[in-house]
């Protein structure tokens, strides 16, 4: 039996691959799919939630469906960004993009 | 005519500010529209005034008139505006606006062609509204609102030809000079006002006298006599008159007869009855006068520009004037004050006269013949040097009379001597200068002719009244002037025909020594000069006061400044500077962690997340409030 802990302790793990990703890994690329992870580990919370702690009602899965969507655009905006910094700089590594400061 | 003009004495002052302000704001680009409007304003003023002491004077009865109105009006604080008049303002008021009114005549010829013909009488307009309403005041606070604006009429007529570097410096110089007096002064005043809560002359005399020979009393004395000494030029503030010259001529006969010069003795004649009240400063006044007289005359004696010596000459006649109120005669300095007013305009008028003919030339060693050339200017001038030195009957002769009986009969033996020596100089340098300048070879070659009457014209008013305003104080009208300028304090005495020998003879004597060796040549200035060659440089270099002066001010206010200047660059300037390095290396230190790169702000973001995760879970939700 799949009990509630599982699915939380699934998302915790995901979300900690993903916050990994974002933080270690350089390409570009890799950051943003690592992105991804961790709003799908949140998508996996939601749902689990929605089963397990406010039964009956759609709103997780809901939450879900907006998450995706978001993600969705994010990801093409997120692409959109390396593209025209690769335009820029010839590379998708993250310690060459060092625009954010003043 | 008389009481209206009494009750509306106001306008006396008034009037020449009138005139300033039109021509300030509407005819300044007209200046004989400018030039006739001033000189209405003070001939309306003249009028008055000549009303009003005529009366007076005709009446024989001491008058007082005193009218004020509120101010300033708060608790613990009152302070009045008003005129007080009584036979000293009446006097006063006289002789400032004749000498005013003539000199502004002359003016018209003398300033004919100066491209600030429209400001100039502006400016007369106003150093005459100062000093009327200064005569008029009733309260040492209006006395000293007025006296300020002397100065600035001053500083702003000294400084004229303000294109010459010389006449910018000299201003500079009568300024600051007066502002080391003046600063005395404002103390002296606030003492007044703190102790006696008021400042009208008549609510202090009621009160003076429960202070009488304490040393606060003393203090404030001596504070309020610092004002006089600055602006009537007593040692050791006078070195700022001689400079003075730098202004056109018939300017410094104004600042030397009337307006400027006059103010500080006419301070210590109202102030009496605070100075008097102490012994101890009306010693210190009698020894500045009389130490003024002689040290001022002695200088005269080596001088050789004309306005130079004449203005000496006023040191030294301020100085007797001080040195009467020192010993108490004060009726006889306010009489040598009004007689010397107008021998000394008309002296320099007089100057004015020949330096204008002679286009610009001081130097009395380049004049000469001028007796033939110039009848009315030699021969008013002579007049005006004759009452100077004291001979009888002109005027100069009754006032410096009155001052020296009152030494003598007072017991100032000293002090008398010491005027009689002053009177034998005053005659010797006087008569130097006259024989020198108009009756010596004519050295120069510019031809001189007689000026346009409008300077004649005031030359030989000035003239007359240089041989009769003496009578009004004389034996001969049987001292009516004695009893009309008077109060508690001021002293009279028998006339002694021992002292009015004494003080003609002398006065002759000078004469002639200056005959003898400027005219005649019997004596040679040369060999004179060169036999005393120390004292001759120790005088022509006029005691070296104005380079002590100068040092003092390189080794003390530089001295200072230096100090200060270390101190902003090293104390004030490090620690500001000290402050902003702090705040630049902080900056630097936290600038490494801002580095750009998205993924080190991403940890601190999550490092964040779970502080505050941690702090919620662990601490409970008061740890962020």
């Amino acid at each position: 039996m799949i009990s509630f802990e599982h699915y939380l302790l699934l998302s915790t793990i995901i979300f900690g691959i993903g916050l990994y990703g974002i933080l270690a890994r350089k390409n570009a690329v890799a950051v943003l799919m690592s992105l991804e992870l961790m709003l799908n580990a949140v998508n996996i919370n939601f749902i689990a939630i929605n089963k397990f702690v406010i039964t009956g009602g759609v709103t997780g899965q809901l939450f879900a469906i907006f998450v995706i969507v978001v993600a969705a655009a994010e990801v093409a905006v997120g692409l959109a960004l390396i593209i025209s910094i690769f335009r820029q700089k010839k590379s998708v590594n993250l310690n060459d993009f060092n625009l954010l400061k003043w | 005519m008389f009481v209206w003009s009494i009750q509306h004495a106001w306008l006396i002052a008034l009037l020449p500010f009138v005139a300033f302000a039109l021509i300030g704001l509407f005819s300044h680009k007209w200046p004989k529209i400018s030039a006739y409007l001033s000189i209405a304003a003070i001939f309306v003023s003249f009028l008055m005034a000549t009303i009003i002491a005529g009366g007076t004077f005709l009446a024989g009865e001491a008058i007082n008139y005193e009218v004020a109105v509120k101010w300033i009006n708060m608790p613990g604080l009152q302070v009045d505006m008003g005129i007080l008049i009584d036979g000293l303002t009446a006097v006063m008021l006289v002789v400032v606006t004749l000498v005013a009114l003539l000199v502004q005549i002359y003016s018209l010829g003398y300033m004919d062609k100066d491209p600030g013909f429209a400001s100039y009488y502006a400016y007369q307009s106003i150093f005459a509204g100062s000093m009327l309403g200064l005569v008029l005041a009733n309260n040492f606070g209006q006395i000293f609102v007025f006296w300020e604006l002397v100065g600035l009429a001053s500083y702003l007529l000294i400084g004229f030809w303000f294109g010459r570097n010389s006449a910018r410096e000299a201003a500079k110089k009568a300024f600051i000079t007066n502002r080391v007096g003046d600063f005395g002064f404002l103390l002296g005043i606030l003492f007044l006002q703190i102790i006696f809560g008021t400042l009208n002359f008549t609510g202090l005399a009621g009160e003076i006298s429960s202070y009488a020979n304490t040393g606060l009393l003393i203090v404030i004395s001596l504070l309020l006599l610092a004002g006089p000494i600055g602006k009537s030029a007593q040692f050791p503030l006078h070195v700022w008159l001689p400079d003075a010259m730098e202004g056109p001529t018939p300017v410094s006969a104004l600042i030397h007869a009337a307006t400027m010069v006059a103010a500080g003795v006419y301070l210590i004649a109202r102030a009496l009855f605070i100075f008097s009240a102490t012994p101890e400063a009306m010693i210190v006044i009698a020894l500045v006068g009389g130490f003024t007289a002689l040290f001022a005359a002695t200088i005269a004696i080596v001088q050789n520009d004309i306005k130079r010596i004449l203005a000496y000459s006023t040191l030294s006649q301020l100085g007797y004037m001080v040195m009467a109120m020192g010993i108490g005669a004060m009726t006889a300095g306010i009489f040598h004050l009004m007689t010397h007013a107008f021998f000394k305009a008309l002296l320099f008028l007089g100057a004015g006269a020949v330096i204008y003919a002679l286009q610009d030339e001081q130097d009395i060693w380049k004049m000469g013949n001028l007796n033939k050339s110039m009848p009315i200017t030699t021969w008013t001038f002579v007049i005006g040097a004759l009452a100077l030195s004291g001979i009888p009957p002109l005027s100069g002769f009754w006032s410096k009379d009155e001052i020296l009986l009152g030494a003598f009969a007072g017991g100032y033996t000293g002090l008398y001597i010491l005027g009689t020596l002053v009177a034998f100089i005053t005659a010797f340098y006087m008569f130097r200068l006259i024989f020198v300048a108009f009756f010596g070879k004519n050295q120069g070659g510019v031809k001189a002719v007689e000026p346009p009457k409008t300077m004649t014209l005031p030359l030989i008013i000035l003239a007359f009244m240089a041989i009769v305003a003496g009578f009004v104080g004389s034996p001969l009208a049987n001292y009516r002037f004695a009893d009309l300028v008077t109060y508690a304090g001021a002293v009279h005495y028998d006339p002694s025909l021992l002292v009015m020998v004494v003080s003609s003879l002398v006065a002759i004597a000078g004469i002639c020594l200056a005959w003898l060796i400027y005219q005649k040549q019997a004596i040679s200035a040369e060999e004179i000069k060169g036999k005393f060659s120390g004292l001759y440089k120790l005088l022509y270099n006029k005691y070296y006061i104005d380079e002590l002066y100068h040092w003092l001010i390189k080794v003390f206010v530089d001295g200072t400044a230096k100090v200060l200047f270390w101190i902003d660059i090293y104390i004030v300037n490090g620690f500001i500077n000290g402050l902003a390095s702090l705040a630049g290396s902080m900056g630097r230190l936290l600038s490494y962690t801002g580095n750009g790169q998205v993924q080190t702000y991403a940890l601190y973001m999550f490092a964040g997340i779970i502080i505050i995760l941690a702090a919620i879970l662990f601490g409970g939700l008061a740890i962020l409030l």
